[in-house]
């Protein structure tokens, strides 16, 4: 067991130490110290409970996004529309969430997570029922519907959600109403806590459910599953509805715990990095928390590693592209670290857009 | 009975361009400013897609999806942008756009055709590392001293009501554009090597058995497709915008790839697919300019993109569209 986990975890590993290096080059080319900027993106990142909790918060929608991803992925189907399922979930959580008012916060709070979750997952299986239909592939209508979302979540925090008090003119919902917000306890976001706790149902629903069993052979063989018996077309709908409604959790999980409300523009480019968080995760829902934390925690350090050294925040962004990099092409690395090649490393989504 | 599909087809075809002609003609009698302002938008916002298109297409005809074109967008827009401020010369930025994309294209192939990553994580790879550079390395301060490049009138052409001003009278990368759509047309379909491209994308095994490198030739197809959309950068940062911001592509190497499946992986009918989504883009921005209809821009807004999924699923139902047979599936020499 702690050999092959070995194995597991060597390559991305491996990544993130080799995207750091490469980016210590970078930090030297722009005038600055390596060792300050690590610094202070470790301190700005983990240094005391404030910093802890900021990296809390980040992580938390990357494992939900993270988990999205990787779970379509165990279909052998790849969800990047993310972006669309959690701005979806966004709203509709803030709206449930300063729509109501009166009801106790044991009601209140989940029916607005119910609603975020729910809005994703319609989302989501709106491309997995076509793909199972009709044969459009799912990473087309996906992206598709990433710009039918941020189209249709503007329009509501612009006109008929719009937070109407004194003179705001930024179309954005009203706040939540206490009973729909997420508590922290200490430095801990409960959503944190929840999103945690999604990852080991997901792992459980992967690993000992049939429902999981029949995803996972579906990824592995279409045709096989198909031979076995399990309906092909409708484990496909449902893997794409399950991605939503991860990712339109997180949506909720933002709105209700973050930030309050629903602003648009605010979430952009949160459903990509879920794409990054899988992939380094290895598609294993389990590695998708340390993932989401380490790059939550670059994240949450990047404003004093600015402040400190002088070295621009998106520094983060080149070293997660050189990580996906470097984890997406194993080739590399097993050269670098001398391995045997394992054919099961390579994530393999196939064929075209249309129908296989 | 395949015969008959194609000559409805191209009666539906003619019969729908005819009815286009007609409304045009009917909305420039009725408000002749308004819909030459639309219309010239309306090539405006094609060309970076038809671009877009191109390069994807020759990718996909020889089996090589690339998902990859917004990022090669954006860093060639970079490059160019960078270059040409540097130098001056808003040529020189437009050569260093077309390198920049011709890098790209080369790294792609260079995972999906050599290292055999999935040919869909690979083009994610470039987006995300294209965002990531060009944040990091933009600088505020630049800025094109010289302007951007403006429009070229074609002598007494440019004259002519309507079409003078939306077809005559436009900038030079938005000519070399429709002039490259002819290009590669004739090069996939009437040349040696649009045939083994062709090929290569439907039955490698069969393309590689009577002596064509596949490996290589999608090598070379990538690399030359990323210098369509490395041209498209340079057009985005250097003729449509005049200057580069994070993000600019905007999703458009996204929706470039939906103008190509929409247009049947051909160069015209891309074009078309393209002038039908600057069109929304044009109205979309008329409409928020004056408020003529009372309806939100965000819902003219999501038109294009709804009308896609609808043609995906609709040519997934009907299988009008076929894919090439051998898309998104690396080539191992057997």
């Amino acid at each position: 067991m702690s050999r092959s986990l070995l194995r597991t975890i060597s390559i991305p590993v491996a990544a993130v130490v080799i995207g750091l290096l490469i980016g210590a080059v970078l930090i030297v080319t722009q005038d600055a110290s390596p060792a300050t900027a690590y610094k202070a993106l470790l301190i700005g990142g983990a240094g005391d409970s404030d910093a802890i909790l900021r990296t809390l918060q980040k992580a938390t929608p990357l494992i939900f996004g993270g988990l999205a991803v990787a779970f379509a992925f165990k279909a052998g189907m790849f969800n990047i529309g993310g972006q669309g399922q959690l701005l979806v979930g966004a709203v509709f959580a803030a709206g449930v969430g300063f729509g109501i008012d009166g009801l106790p916060m044991v009601v209140h709070l989940p029916a607005a997570l119910l609603a975020g979750a729910i809005a994703g997952a319609i989302w989501g299986g709106i491309a997995g029922g076509l793909k199972a239909t009709t044969g459009a592939h799912e990473v087309i209508v996906t992206i598709m519907l990433n710009f039918v979302a941020g189209n249709l979540t503007d329009w509501l925090a612009a006109n008929p959600w719009k937070d109407n008090s004194g003179s705001n003119i930024v179309a954005r919902t009203p706040l939540v109403e206490d009973s729909a917000v997420i508590p922290t306890l200490g430095a801990v976001p409960v959503g944190f806590l929840l999103a945690v706790v999604t990852a080991a149902i997901c792992w459980m629903v992967l690993e000992r459910t049939t429902f999981g069993f029949e995803v996972k052979s579906v990824g592995h063989n279409r045709h096989a599953a198909d031979y076995a018996g399990i309906r092909v077309g409708s484990i496909m709908a449902m893997t794409m509805a399950v991605s939503g409604l991860l990712a339109g959790l997180g949506g909720a999980v933002e709105s209700l715990g973050v930030d309050g409300r629903f602003e648009a523009g605010v979430n952009v480019g949160l459903g990509f990095e879920g794409i990054t968080i899988a992939l380094l995760a290895r598609a294993n829902p389990l590695g998708v928390v340390p993932a989401a934390l380490l790059v939550g925690l670059m994240e949450a350090g990047a404003a004093r590693m600015q402040f400190k050294s002088g070295v621009a925040p998106e520094l983060i962004d080149v070293i997660q592209a050189l990580i996906l990099f470097l984890v997406a092409a194993p080739i590399i690395l097993r050269w670098i670290l001398r391995m045997r090649h394992d054919s099961s490393e390579q994530v393999q989504l196939g064929a075209g857009w249309g129908k296989s | 009975m395949g015969q008959v599909v194609k000559l409805q087809q191209k009666r539906l075809l003619y019969m729908g361009l005819i009815a286009v002609l007609v409304l045009i003609w009917f909305f420039y009698r009725a408000n002749g400013p308004q819909t030459t302002a639309v219309l010239a938008g309306t090539v405006r916002a094609a060309t970076l897609l038809a671009l877009g298109a191109m390069c994807g297409m020759i990718g996909e005809r020889s089996g090589v999806v690339n998902i990859g074109i917004e990022g090669q967008f954006l860093l060639s827009a970079f490059a160019a942008f960078t270059i040409a401020s540097m130098t001056g010369s808003l040529f020189m930025g437009t050569i260093a756009g077309v390198g920049m994309g011709l890098l790209m294209g080369w790294v792609l192939a260079g995972m999906a055709v050599g290292l055999k990553v999935d040919q869909i994580i690979a083009g994610t790879v470039l987006n995300i590392s294209a965002l990531g550079l060009t944040s990091f390395f933009y600088d505020r301060s630049r800025s094109l001293g010289m302007g951007k490049y403006t429009n070229i009138d074609l002598g007494p052409l440019a004259d002519l009501p309507l079409v003078g001003t939306v077809l005559f009278s436009r900038p030079p990368l938005t000519y070399l554009t429709m002039a490259l759509l002819v290009v590669v047309h004739i090069a996939l379909f009437r040349s040696v090597w649009g045939m083994r491209t062709r090929a290569i994308g439907e039955h490698p095994g069969a393309a590689d058995t009577v002596g064509i490198d596949v490996i290589k030739l999608r090598y070379f197809n990538v690399t030359i497709a990323g210098g369509l959309a490395g041209l498209g950068g340079a057009y985005l940062a250097l003729e449509a915008v005049g200057t580069f911001s994070r993000a600019m592509s905007g999703g458009r190497g996204f929706l470039a790839l939906a103008v190509m499946i929409f247009g049947r992986r051909t160069p015209f009918g891309a074009y078309a697919a393209a002038l039908f989504f600057g069109f929304t883009t044009a109205l979309q921005n008329q409409f928020q300019l004056n408020s003529t209809f009372d309806i939100p821009p965000q819902f003219v807004g999501m038109l294009p993109f709804v009308v896609t999924i609808v043609v995906v699923a609709l040519s997934g139902l009907i299988g009008s569209m076929r894919d090439p047979a051998a898309l998104g599936q690396t080539y191992e020499k057997g």
